[in-house]
């Protein structure tokens, strides 16, 4: 694909995006406002995907090496820590408590 | 792996990503949602590893481990007290290493004639711009929250000229870069004042307005990752990052007008210079509040029909969630309502207070949104004050003086009797005085709020 043709198109769904992401949000209860901005953090660990072919390229120069490397490092430390925070918020939102043990 | 194929694949990642956002609409299925996403990134994950192939594979998996296993070892050791830091923190690694992408991708080309073509170099200034603001912000606001450097706004003279100073030499390096200087040193000199940036433009915002603050750090690392995926061709990033992005800005938005000002008034507004003019009206100082003891109030609430908790800070800091509900619980049973009035921006990040009263067990349903919890107070015998302090202030309601004046409050001074309970008589975070409290109808329970509400669970099983 043309470069120009590829922005035209990356641009396309950046915008399709920003409607999508007002469009999802603004469903999501004030209650779980926390989740929302914890699991959006989470999702935003993405950029572990850009890390990775950072690091993945080949004969690269000792710099990109180090970058790289640090930047897979810190992105899967948002990654991890962003789904794991979201998961243990979320399985304290009940309903009703579970029957006591006392 | 062909590329068309890791871009379908990478469109099932972009699938569970919306899904995971979808399901945050209930919180019956939202957990379901988040564990959707997380296999959508793993899928992406794998997808990238494969794609990469051989080279550094080692490297890739080592790194992983690393940034890997101290994201799980902290998101499962941290208290949900901590949780605002916590989600500070891993907001801030990610907008770091979409500053790290742009470094990494702009030295890669530029020894190429001619390059790097226009739209790169731009989402390259722009990601590693955002990307070390959001950083330095969100360490920044991870050492304000977990109390490394004080919560109060932090000033200095001519600070937003200073500001502005070094926003425009980052300005000025990205924009150098992209009219065609090639030079990798205008990149690092972008994030050398950019990341200083980030840290002095969060340095002057007080604990009160960190849910505008670190929902706004959450929009910028999504936007950072966005242009990542532009310098990367790469369309997941281009699609995750927004989504987080206008999300992001979106709850920014929803904070800064659930206290009534604009994000531009939050992020430079003179909230410490206009306090100062508003000292006038110092009832709450002048001695005539009434305080109170554990036992009379241990009778209030046990022969009140309608109770509401307005917990506040002040609760996360003591964690006297548990306590609190222990008490609620003791109430119920002796036919009590009991309900939480939760103000939007309680607390030190969006739907704080939600979270921590969620890990206490509170049922959701009992948890009360501003609107709702105002058309209550008039039929409620008791509001209980929980290190609550500015959302529960009338001065924002009659004031014209105050600093607060127009942020919607809960009007807990609308039912029958008000218990607060609080330290000292320090005004909160935002350091504005509060009226509420020599208010005829309240009562003021001095003392740790967790031990304060232990004694009155204690004094209502007396009872």
């Amino acid at each position: 694909m043309a470069h120009t043709t590829l922005l035209v198109f990356e641009v396309t769904i950046l915008v399709l995006a920003i409607f999508l992401g007002f469009e999802v949000i603004s469903k999501v209860p004030t209650l779980l406002h926390t989740p929302l901005m914890s699991g959006t953090n989470a999702i935003h660990g993405i950029v572990l995907v850009g890390a990775m072919i950072v690091l993945g390229q080949p004969d690269k120069s000792a710099f990109t090496w180090i970058v790289g490397f640090a930047a897979v490092v810190l992105a899967s430390a948002n990654v991890v820590g962003g789904f794991v925070v979201t998961d243990r918020m979320l399985e304290m939102f009940k309903k009703r408590d579970p029957p006591k043990d006392t | 792996m062909s590329t068309n194929t890791s871009n379908l694949l990478y469109l099932v990642t972009i699938v569970t990503f919306i899904l995971a956002l979808r399901y945050l609409s209930n919180p019956a299925h939202a957990r379901r949602g988040n564990q959707i996403g997380a296999a959508g990134m793993l899928l992406a994950i794998v997808v990238t590893w494969i794609k990469v192939g051989t080279t550094s594979w080692w490297a890739i998996a080592i790194a992983i481990l690393i940034g890997g296993g101290f994201g799980a070892v902290a998101a499962r050791k941290v208290l949900m007290t901590a949780m605002p830091q916590m989600v500070a923190l891993f907001n801030g690694v990610g907008g770091g290493a979409a500053a790290l992408i742009a470094l990494a991708e702009l030295h890669r080309i530029l020894p190429a004639p001619g390059a790097p073509k226009a739209d790169i170099s731009i989402a390259i200034v722009f990601s590693a711009l955002i990307g070390s603001i959001s950083f330095a912000g969100s360490m920044i606001a991870f050492a304000k929250l977990q109390e490394l450097i004080g919560g109060r706004p932090i000033t200095y003279p001519a600070q937003q000229f200073g500001n502005a100073i070094v926003i425009i030499v980052a300005v000025a390096a990205g924009v150098t870069l992209v009219g065609g200087v090639q030079d990798e040193w205008l990149l690092w000199l972008l994030i050398g004042t950019a990341a200083p940036f980030g840290i002095l433009f969060v340095l002057p915002i007080g604990g009160a307005d960190m849910p505008v603050v670190i929902s706004l750090l959450n929009a910028f690392t999504g936007l950072a990752v966005a242009a990542g995926g532009f310098e990367l061709e790469n369309n997941v990033l281009i699609v995750a990052g927004m989504l987080v992005g206008a999300s992001g800005t979106l709850l920014t938005l929803m904070m800064a007008r659930a206290m009534n000002r604009s994000v531009a008034n939050v992020l430079f507004g003179a909230f410490g210079q206009l306090q100062t003019t508003a000292g006038a009206a110092t009832a709450a100082a002048n001695g005539t509040v009434r305080p109170t003891t554990t036992d009379d109030v241990a009778v209030m609430l046990a022969y009140a029909h309608k109770v509401v908790v307005v917990p506040g800070y002040g609760m996360a800091v003591a964690q006297a969630q548990h306590d609190v509900r222990a008490l609620a619980d003791l109430l119920e049973a002796r036919g009590v309502e009991v309900t939480y009035a939760i103000h939007p921006v309680a607390g030190r990040m969006p739907g704080h207070m939600n979270v921590l009263l969620a890990e206490a067990n509170v049922p959701y349903p009992a948890l009360k949104e501003m609107d709702e919890a105002n058309s209550e107070f008039p039929r409620t015998d008791v509001s209980l004050v929980i290190g609550a302090n500015d959302v529960v202030n009338p001065d924002a309601r009659n004031n014209q003086g105050s600093p607060i004046y127009g942020m919607p409050i809960l009007n807990v001074d609308e039912s029958k009797a008000v218990v607060v309970l609080k330290r000292s008589m320090n005004p909160g975070f935002a350091g504005v005085d509060n009226p509420l409290f020599a208010e005829p109808n309240t009562l003021m329970l001095f003392g740790d709020a967790k031990e304060s509400v232990a004694k009155l669970t204690a004094a209502v099983k007396a009872l």
